[in-house]
């Protein structure tokens, strides 16, 4: 570990800048462990089946894939198939149809939670924010065949 | 004879009262028995003396034990932003005395091709050390139960079954990793042994006492009579260099070389189960309360009440009883003790025996030097 040109004096000066550098980078640690000792509203810990009822999941939480939809249950997803692209396991079928004017709008939007890994990929990949990531975090099932869902109520607008 | 002085009060009340009970049975034996009676009475008298002392000695150690295991949980938790044991018992109190109950009822064995008999010894061992430390210390005026003259010198001897203990238990185990350890702890304590027993025999320096109880008695008063403060800088980088070398000799991270789970797999304890691991567990906690005792009776005024010289504070606090006192400095020394097991990284092997040898050492021997210029300027 040592430098080939290290000289008696400067292996001492090293050695005093040491004596005092380290126990000030260890009273800096210190000090961060005491603030979180100290401050119990820093425990990310929750008591989850007991706080069932007032458990409010975190923003930034992953779950399954939902579409974001108005009051009168309209999405805004253009069928563009981005999410399809993205998704690297193939959770998502986006099947396209045609309205009544003859333009491409969403018909079904297939989504298979049994292979999402919830990685969120297809969320930053849509252009017009359509889907998000849900807050749901119950989501075990004892009927493999409620996996596979649709999400969108209604036909896309185009 | 030799009259153990348990806790003066009940070993005098034992003293006289054994002679007392013995008069009721003496008009029942023959002529020939009772010419032994007063050397029988001392006898009995040391005997039931001794039986208080082993008791006491292990309600201390078993007593303080599970206590440990969940405050280190609950401070560990707390320090890493979680709540730790939370579902048995008020906030997971009894959680503790269910693990030593798993323990306890564990089957153990030795692994193929290990030395069985040396391999069953070494927690017992290890257990010898802090139970002999424990007897030394004293807990209030009258609650010390070996007070020899020459307690600090005695620890510093008695520690090395600890290390003892240690080494058997890995060369026994028939498993690299726990020789590795082991062989890592032997060197890492022996060598940090030296300035644990320098920053002692400063104390007993600028002391001028090598028991326990006098080192205590000289720092009657208030708070600035305790040595920390009692010297102006020196006590203070003593009480920090003691610190320091007692967490290597406790094993206790940043110096938990001898375990490191991640490297070594839990060292020199890998093959122990059941009641042998907890024997091992119960001697390293055993060990906190010894040394935080050390820590507390050379440094911290031991039982004496942290007065500050201000009346109307310092009659509430002579109130309280000294082994309440006592007992809060060694569980205040301990949370200091978990808070920097819990917050630093372990070094390297060879950056601990740097540190061993080219920093505390040399500190050390300048720092009894000071001392002894001190004593001759101001002592």
């Amino acid at each position: 570990m040592k430098k080939k040109n290290m000289t008696v004096s400067r292996y001492f000066k090293r050695y005093l800048k040491r004596c005092v550098t380290g126990p000030v980078s260890l009273v800096m640690g210190l000090s961060v462990t005491l603030k979180y000792f100290f401050n119990p509203k820093r425990i990310v810990t929750e008591q989850y089946p007991e706080n069932k009822k007032t458990l409010k999941m975190h923003p930034r939480y992953r779950g399954r894939l939902e579409m974001i939809e108005d009051a009168e249950g309209n999405n805004k997803c253009t069928a563009c198939g981005m999410c399809e692209k993205a998704c690297p396991n193939a959770s998502i079928n986006v099947l396209a149809t045609k309205n009544i004017a003859g333009k491409k709008v969403l018909g079904r939007y297939e989504y298979h939670f049994g292979s999402c890994t919830q990685c969120g990929l297809c969320v930053e990949a849509c252009p017009f924010g359509a889907i998000r990531m849900s807050q749901a975090f119950e989501v075990a099932t004892t009927d493999p065949t409620s996996l596979d869902m649709i999400l969108n109520k209604k036909e896309g607008q185009g | 004879m030799f009259t153990p002085s348990v806790t003066h009060p009940i070993g005098d009340f034992v003293r006289k009262l054994v002679p007392d009970a013995m008069g009721y049975v003496t008009p029942y034996l023959p002529q020939s028995v009772l010419e032994y009676i007063p050397a029988a009475n001392s006898v009995v008298a040391f005997l039931i003396n001794a039986v208080i002392c082993i008791i006491a000695v292990c309600i201390v150690a078993i007593g303080n034990a599970p206590i440990l295991i969940y405050m280190e949980r609950k401070v560990c938790a707390h320090v890493q932003c979680r709540l730790g044991p939370m579902r048995l018992g008020w906030h997971g109190t009894i959680q503790t005395i269910a693990d030593v109950l798993k323990m306890l009822f564990k089957e153990v064995y030795a692994p193929k091709g290990a030395d069985k008999f040396i391999f069953y010894l070494a927690p017992m061992v290890v257990l010898i050390a802090p139970f002999l430390v424990l007897t030394l210390i004293p807990f209030d005026k009258n609650m010390v139960i070996a007070n020899v003259p020459v307690g600090i010198p005695f620890i510093i001897a008695v520690n090395g079954f600890g290390i003892l203990g240690i080494l058997l238990g890995g060369w026994s185990s028939n498993n690299k990793y726990s020789l590795l350890g082991s062989l890592r702890s032997g060197a890492q304590m022996i060598s940090y042994e030296i300035s644990f027993a320098m920053i002692l025999l400063f104390v007993v320096m600028v002391s001028g006492e090598t028991n326990l109880l006098s080192i205590t008695q000289g720092q009657e008063g208030t708070i600035l009579d305790w040595w920390i403060f009692k010297i102006p800088v020196l006590g203070f980088i003593a009480f920090v260099l003691f610190f320091i070398s007692s967490t290597a000799e406790l094993n206790r991270a940043p110096f938990d070389i001898a375990e490191a789970e991640q490297e070594l797999t839990g060292g020199y304890h890998t093959e122990y189960n059941g009641t042998a691991f907890a024997m091992f567990y119960l001697a390293e906690y055993i060990n906190l309360v010894t040394t935080s005792s050390l820590a507390t009776t050379c440094f911290l005024g031991g039982f004496y009440p942290p007065l500050i010289g201000v009346e109307a504070v310092d009659s509430v606090l002579m109130m309280v009883p000294g082994f309440v006192w006592f007992f809060a400095k060694v569980y205040f020394m301990i949370w200091c003790y978990m808070m920097v097991r819990w917050t630093f990284v372990r070094p390297r092997v060879d950056q601990l025996m740097d540190f061993e040898w080219k920093f505390l050492l040399p500190v050390n021997l300048v720092l009894l030097g000071l001392g002894g210029a001190y004593i001759v300027l101001f002592g």
